[in-house]
């Protein structure tokens, strides 16, 4: 038997006949807490209308596993813990995943569009020489799903070769970005500039982001970059400083419920997709709406 | 140094690194939905090297300049114009092309299940020590080849790099994750995805796109490579995606904080 199932789940889950559809979620986690996409991807797999099995897999997973029987909409879970699933490196998860669904026979398989979801569930996939589906936006039907292209489709042993050194987190006190309500944003000339977005972020108890090019100018860290190729967010508020809205930035951010532009050009793209505009100097804007709202 | 190091030095240095390449619909062109709703316009279009395909060539060439792998072949999949992208690679700096050719209802279908197949064989192949892909295109957005290449492969994966370097026979890799940068040692061979901050690609000069006309190109096709391009996925329609509603302009910052108030988002 695999050594990194935890016994006890495995008796509760024996016996059990597949009917109709089933997924399983595959869970991210620090070993500590669930991230939170975890739960949007049990949401997701819950409309597909079958039964949903999560797996935990980690070195420590007891906490997580507290954390996961408490959401709503999943049936079982499978805890897998064993060292090494440290770092959860994709070469360690995927023989795990295979061996659970050649068990267990899942109609859907599916994480987050996260990092780690993209990193693990194509190697998954190709495994079992299927092809996989990125980053879908709808469920329509149990093999039909829309997902957005150009910034809508249907459908062991450790292995030892690769080895997890280090992690180099972003150090905050503010709320993730990607599940945010309010994110400001970038276009500032300097790192030391992005203090007036933070301060006003704080005051809105809000998420900082960034464009592309405030990542590659070295104001922020790369994790606070939203786009195409960065992260998603559809926050209740979108606040874009000096942001002039290229296709690829609107990609990552144009969901969100309310959008504000604050840009000194009255020409930039963003205006064309911002609930309110304020054709303003953010110099100005900015420090002048933190002090507002302090009143 | 002992034996054994040396060994895997010269190892590395006589190894072969392949570099995946799509031609795709350049990044600033504003994208049109066709009428019928089976897929966008491509004719007429300007097309150029999918960036992140850009900085995968570019990292391969960086290598060989430094004398840690010995020759750099590019691939493509697709019609005729993939020769164009491949050509591109080899004014960058790689030595030699295969162009992997794919028409018709087939180069419609083509997704990362069949690019990777083909990548796999391919990389068997040629014997390479990597194989070096972009994260992802910027026109399926899937994100997905590089990973299922390694996959079939049984390889390890290095995907959203944004430093590499040779350790041994090990590559250290650096990776762009949610929370900030993660650092694995992998195997070789190994397969890496490079995201944006790899590096920077350089520009083709034009004694080196003279030249790049030089060097071959070889022509396969997926039976040759004992792959099947059957698709698995069929796209029922392409949706031009809801558009927003005018906003409105306001004067004061007065006046914007009050509509927020107004709507309940502050």
């Amino acid at each position: 038997m695999n050594r990194a199932f935890n016994r006890t789940s495995l008796k509760q889950l024996t016996g059990v006949l597949q009917r109709f559809q089933s997924t399983l979620v595959v869970a991210e986690h620090n070993n500590d807490t669930l991230t939170p996409i975890t739960l949007n991807a049990i949401t997701a797999a819950s409309k597909l209308g079958g039964e949903v099995t999560c797996l935990v897999a980690g070195t420590n997973c007891a906490q997580v596993v507290e954390q996961v029987s408490k959401v709503q909409g999943v049936q079982k879970i499978l805890v897998a813990q064993h060292d090494s699933y440290k770092g959860s490196l994709p070469e360690e998860l995927t023989p795990l995943i295979l061996q659970t669904q050649k068990q267990f026979n899942f109609t859907h398989i599916c994480a987050g569009a996260s990092a780690f979801g993209k990193n693990l569930l194509p190697r998954v996939a190709a495994k079992l020489d299927v092809a996989p589906i990125s980053d879908i936006i709808e469920i329509k039907s149990p093999d039909t799903f829309v997902r957005a292209i150009y910034a809508a489709v249907t459908c062991p042993p450790p292995a030892g070769v690769s080895e997890w050194l280090e992690q180099c987190l972003t150090k905050s006190d503010r709320p993730d970005l990607t599940s945010a309500k309010v994110v400001g944003r970038r276009g500032l000339k300097s790192g030391d500039n992005f203090q007036l977005l933070y301060d006003l972020a704080d005051k809105m108890n809000a998420a900082v982001g960034a464009s592309r090019a405030a990542v590659d100018a070295g104001y922020v860290p790369n994790d606070m970059q939203v786009g195409q190729t960065g992260k998603i967010v559809a926050p209740e508020l979108y606040i874009a400083v000096g942001i002039s809205g290229a296709i690829q930035h609107l990609a990552g951010m144009k969901d969100s419920k309310t959008i504000v532009a604050i840009n000194k050009d009255p020409e930039a793209p963003i205006f064309q997709v911002a609930d309110l505009g304020l054709v303003a100097d953010l110099f100005k804007a900015v420090p002048e709406m933190t002090k507002a709202l302090d009143k | 140094m002992s034996t054994s190091a040396l060994i895997n030095v010269s190892a590395i240095m006589s190894g072969r690194v392949l570099v995946g390449v799509k031609r795709v619909i350049d990044y600033a062109v504003k994208i049109r939905v066709k009428p019928d709703n089976s897929c966008v316009v491509t004719d007429g279009v300007k097309h150029s090297m999918n960036p992140f395909c850009e900085i995968a060539v570019e990292e391969a060439v960086k290598m060989k300049e430094k004398k840690l792998i010995k020759e750099v072949v590019v691939v493509s999949c697709g019609p005729q114009q993939a020769m164009e992208t491949i050509r591109t690679a080899l004014a960058m700096g790689a030595d030699r092309g295969i162009h992997v050719e794919v028409t018709g209802k087939d180069y419609e279908n083509l997704g990362p299940l069949q690019v990777s197949k083909i990548m796999a064989a391919l990389a068997k192949k040629e014997d390479a020590l990597l194989v070096i892909l972009g994260k992802q295109a910027i026109d399926d957005d899937c994100n997905q080849t590089g990973q299922m290449t390694a996959a079939l492969l049984d390889w390890p994966q290095g995907t959203f790099a944004s430093e590499l370097s040779m350790e041994g026979d090990k590559i250290k890799v650096v990776r762009e994750i949610d929370g900030g940068l993660e650092t694995v040692k992998i195997n070789t061979p190994a397969v890496i995805t490079a995201d944006l901050r790899l590096n920077t690609p350089r520009y083709a000069t034009l004694p080196n796109i003279m030249k790049a006309k030089k060097k071959k190109i070889a022509n396969v096709k997926p039976a040759d490579l004992g792959v099947d391009i059957t698709s698995r996925l069929e796209v029922l329609r392409v949706d031009e995606p809801p558009q927003r509603e005018a906003g409105v302009k306001v004067e004061t910052v007065d006046d914007l904080l009050a509509r927020l108030k107004e709507a309940g988002r502050i």
